[in-house]
């Protein structure tokens, strides 16, 4: 067995009334993958933020030791400088600036410290491009590259800094199945050349496959490390240990009726609204029945978010074309007030920026679509806001110290349950569910799941987006499978499994090319 | 008591201000040797800043949409100054006509810039700096670069006149009186009203100590400043306009539905779009609504000063937004109350009268406003910060 690199030794962390941390101990073996597992709220940022020094040297208690030294990190700058770096679940990169200026950015390189040397920088960036794999030019602008390259520039400038421990949150929960492989087997390699890291992970299929030693922290205690050749790792086990109970079944059982044809979509075709030459839905054909879970796999940028939200009042998409149907009748839906009327609801893939006003409370996140239906005379009925906002608050188990938190401060499972709220109290019939678990715990998924399987049992139709292929196996009766904006397969629950829909996706590829 | 203490932490700006507002009145009370407070003055301060108030609700309006702020307000309130004494003393129109064809003017206006803004994407701060120029350009153009002088008795009137009495007291406004008496039972009904309906809700209430206090300092407040009021000429036409207005706008910001999608756009313009919300038709009228409310800011200018000059309403948007700020409006959109605008305006308004009963010059008195401005924001950033930790 190697050395340690860093050990954190009972390490206890209190926030005004709440222990967040308690006596943790946390040790990470020299050019190994280390995974840190627990549901939200656990710690674990907690515990990350303390050795990146976010949470500096004197709030906390124990100790941090790297190389079997104590050391004392007042800023980001001295855990920095012993080589360890942090790369947040929300990127930390300029848009508008070059690949080379945001690895370079804060550690210039320069010519007696004065004068930026470009082309230095460039050179130097593009070494490591190389050496990540990512074929692009150094001067691209970081805006003009997809969310998984992003993630690889982040790991270029934690190299640059001469990083010996890198610590990823949550580093493919945005990202497609290639491109989390791609980065894990990135992780692998760096591995090898010297450089140890600490992942922090929803996904326990990838934490199986990649980790060296899993460590599983729970209501900020340790509760184990399991180590690879040495415990029997199983997805199970450490859901097990973390909920502290054994879930018996991932997706809950749903016992509903699926009805006739509901909501059909006839030969329907999108331009993209920045270059309206370039199609970005092709002739889609699509139904669903009443009561039925409908799912859309595909990879990322295969269409799916935009045929959501082109359904959904032309929220995307220019030059629009093709049919609506509800109920056999044709729609005409020419805005997003359009389709909250005619009982479409659209739960975006993307809370923060698109789904919540985080600075309002919870009640009118709830409300704000239909606050036609809280209309006495002129004035919203603030009295029947609020006991709507409790009703929902319990209903679907909103975790808050009241309906009046700002729903900036909720954690992700939560925030995505009052998009859920929001969604459900504008009584619609059909609901468009685009990546509805996305960076949520295994505890707050289970939830989710049992709401959709509520609705659907009351009859309503939902479309599930979804780019974990066990989640669309697992909750849908059946399945779309989309590609470069087109469907290439449909399958039923019985016959679909992930390799049939790889199969879909690689089958259209092909025809593509020829 | 958590869900107190967030309620509280939730309202302090706002409450931090009506005690800076205090303790601002007693300073200069005690500083002007008791002038600020004398029943002439009041009367004076109110119909000073009346059109500064004005502006800041309608200014209230632009900035809780992102943050957009209207630098062309001080040119409206010149530009339709200048065009209300022409159509009175050059075209002879009736003062009425005169009055209605500038509060057009002024919609007009705002939906000349609401439309670039809203609809073609202009940045607002660019709108309305273009603004800015062009409708003082306008102004100096329409009056030729001479003032308008005098207005008639009836134009002035809204600006400079009080409610006329009921009855004929000596030394005493009966009128004024009795409207103080009304507003304390309005007042203490509706506080009544409210806490029974919570109750009846069974959500958290005050305790009944907190409530008594409050219902009786506010009452104090109401009747020490009527009477005050009565023994000077009474209800100044102006103040009628203000509280009319104040009451209007907070009951559409917090209790109607276009009130809650203006608050929603300034959180989450995205969020507000895929909730339905008609957000460029949002941003399109809140300009409009800026341009008419300028507009009545220029003729209640205008009327004080009894004259429309090419300089008439120069810097007042400076005014209006500092008030906004000062009030709690966060600069990003989404916060912010006219209450809170209209505290933010009169504490400037104190500033402002006290400093100029004290013999401060002008150029003190610029420099003052600007710190004040900058340490009540600053207060705000610090208040925030410390929250997070």
């Amino acid at each position: 067995m190697g050395k340690y690199i860093l050990e954190m030794r009972n390490i206890t962390k209190t926030f005004p009334g709440v222990k967040a941390l308690d006596n943790v101990n946390f040790r990470v073996i020299q050019d190994h993958i280390h995974a840190l597992v627990g549901e939200n709220g656990a710690g674990k940022s907690t515990l990350m933020n303390i050795l990146s020094a976010v949470y500096p040297y004197g709030t906390y208690e124990g100790d941090i030791v790297v190389d079997g030294e104590v050391c004392v990190f007042k800023s980001i700058k001295d855990s920095e400088a012993k080589g360890i770096a942090i790369i947040h679940q929300e990127l930390a990169l300029i848009p508008s600036l070059s690949i080379a200026e945001n690895v370079f950015l804060g550690n210039e390189q320069t010519d007696k410290g004065l004068i930026i040397n470009w082309d230095k920088t460039r050179i130097r960036t593009s070494e490591m491009l190389k050496k990540v794999g990512l074929n692009e030019r150094t001067d691209t602008k970081v805006k003009d590259i997809g969310l998984g390259k992003q993630q690889l520039v982040e790991i270029v400038k934690a190299l640059a800094k001469d990083v010996r421990l890198l610590i990823l949150d949550e580093p493919t929960a945005a990202l497609n199945d290639k491109d989390s492989d791609f980065l894990l087997d990135l992780l692998v390699d760096l591995k090898e050349h010297g450089i140890t890291s600490i992942i922090i992970s929803h996904k326990l299929n990838e934490i199986t496959k990649v980790a060296d030693e899993i460590t599983i922290i729970r209501d900020g205690a340790t509760i184990e490390t399991l180590v690879k050749g040495v415990d029997n790792i199983t997805e199970e086990r450490i859901i097990k240990s973390m909920v502290g109970r054994e879930i018996v079944d991932r997706f809950p059982k749903r016992t509903h009726k699926v009805g006739d044809v509901f909501f059909e979509v006839k030969h329907w075709n999108a331009f993209d609204p920045l270059d309206d030459t370039k199609q970005v839905l092709k002739d889609i054909n699509i139904n669903i029945r009443k009561g039925e879970v409908v799912g859309i796999a595909g990879l990322m940028g295969a269409g799916r978010t935009e045929l959501a939200m082109s359904l959904y009042g032309k929220a995307y998409g220019a030059k629009i074309s093709g049919q609506i149907f509800m109920n056999g009748v044709e729609q005409r839906i020419n805005d997003v007030s359009d389709a909250i009327d005619k009982g479409i609801a659209y739960a975006t893939e993307d809370r923060k920026t698109a789904g919540l006003i985080l600075i309002d409370d919870i009640k009118r996140n709830i409300t704000l679509t239909s606050l036609k239906s809280l209309k006495r005379k002129l004035v919203i009925d603030s009295n029947l806001e609020i006991k709507i906002g409790e009703e929902y608050r319990k209903k679907l188990n909103i975790k808050s110290s009241s309906i009046l938190q700002k729903t900036g401060d909720l954690s992700g499972g939560n925030q995505q349950k009052v998009v859920f709220s929001k969604c459900i109290f504008a009584d619609p019939d059909i609901l468009f569910l685009d990546e509805p678990t996305r960076g949520i715990d295994v505890g707050a998924k289970y939830e989710i799941y049992t709401i959709i399987n509520e609705l659907a049992e009351k009859g309503k139709s939902i479309v599930v987006i979804s780019s974990e292929l066990p989640e669309i196996l697992g909750m849908c009766d059946r399945i779309y499978v989309m590609n470069k904006g087109m469907i290439v397969g449909e399958l039923t629950a019985s016959e679909a499994s992930q390799e049939k829909i790889m199969q879909y996706i690689m089958q259209s590829n092909k025809e593509a090319v020829k | 008591m958590k869900r107190v203490r967030s309620l509280l932490r939730g309202n302090i700006r706002q409450y931090a201000m009506i005690i800076a507002l205090i303790f601002v009145i007693i300073i200069f009370e005690i500083l002007t040797k008791g002038i600020l407070l004398k029943p002439l003055n009041i009367s004076n301060l109110i119909q000073q800043n009346a059109y500064i108030l004005i502006l800041a609700i309608g200014m209230l309006l632009c900035i809780l949409t992102i943050g957009n702020i209207d630098l062309s307000v001080g040119s409206v309130v010149g530009l339709v100054g200048a065009l209300s004494a022409i159509f009175i003393l050059k075209m002879d129109m009736p003062v009425w006509i005169a009055i209605i064809l500038s509060l057009i003017a002024g919609f007009i206006i705002g939906a000349w810039q609401g439309v670039w803004i809203a609809y073609i994407g202009v940045p607002a701060f660019i709108v309305t700096l273009g603004g800015q120029l062009i409708f003082r350009g306008l102004t100096m153009v329409a009056l030729q670069g001479t003032s308008l002088a005098p207005l008639p008795d009836s134009y002035t009137f809204m600006a400079a006149g009080f409610v006329p009495d009921i009855a004929n007291i000596e030394g005493i406004n009966l009128l004024t009186l009795l409207a103080g008496g009304v507003a304390c039972i309005l007042f203490i009904i509706n506080e009544i009203n409210k806490r029974r309906n919570k109750k009846k809700y069974d959500f958290d209430v005050s305790s009944i100590g907190a409530f008594l206090f409050k219902i009786v300092a506010i009452t104090a407040a109401i009747l020490a400043f009527s009477y005050a009021l009565a023994s000077y000429r009474g209800i100044p036409m102006v103040l009628l306009i203000v509280v009319a207005l104040v009451l209007i706008y907070t009951f559409v910001t917090d209790k109607t539905i276009p009130g809650r999608h203006i608050y929603a756009y300034g959180g989450n313009p995205k969020a507000a779009r895929l909730s339905g919300i008609k957000t460029k038709r949002v941003l399109f009228w809140v300009y409009v609504n800026m341009g008419v409310l300028a507009a009545l800011a220029g003729i209640v200018f205008t009327g004080r000063l009894n004259s429309a000059t090419p300089k008439g309403g120069y810097g007042f948007e400076l005014d209006a937004i500092a008030a906004c700020f000062i009030g709690g409006a966060s600069t990003t959109g989404g916060i912010g109350t006219v209450v809170g605008a209209i505290v933010g305006g009169l504490l400037m308004g104190v500033l402002n009268n006290g400093m100029s009963i004290m013999g401060v010059s002008i150029d003190w008195q610029q420099a003052i406003k600007g710190f004040v401005l900058l340490i009540a924001v600053g207060f705000d950033v610090i208040s925030k910060i410390r929250a997070k930790v």
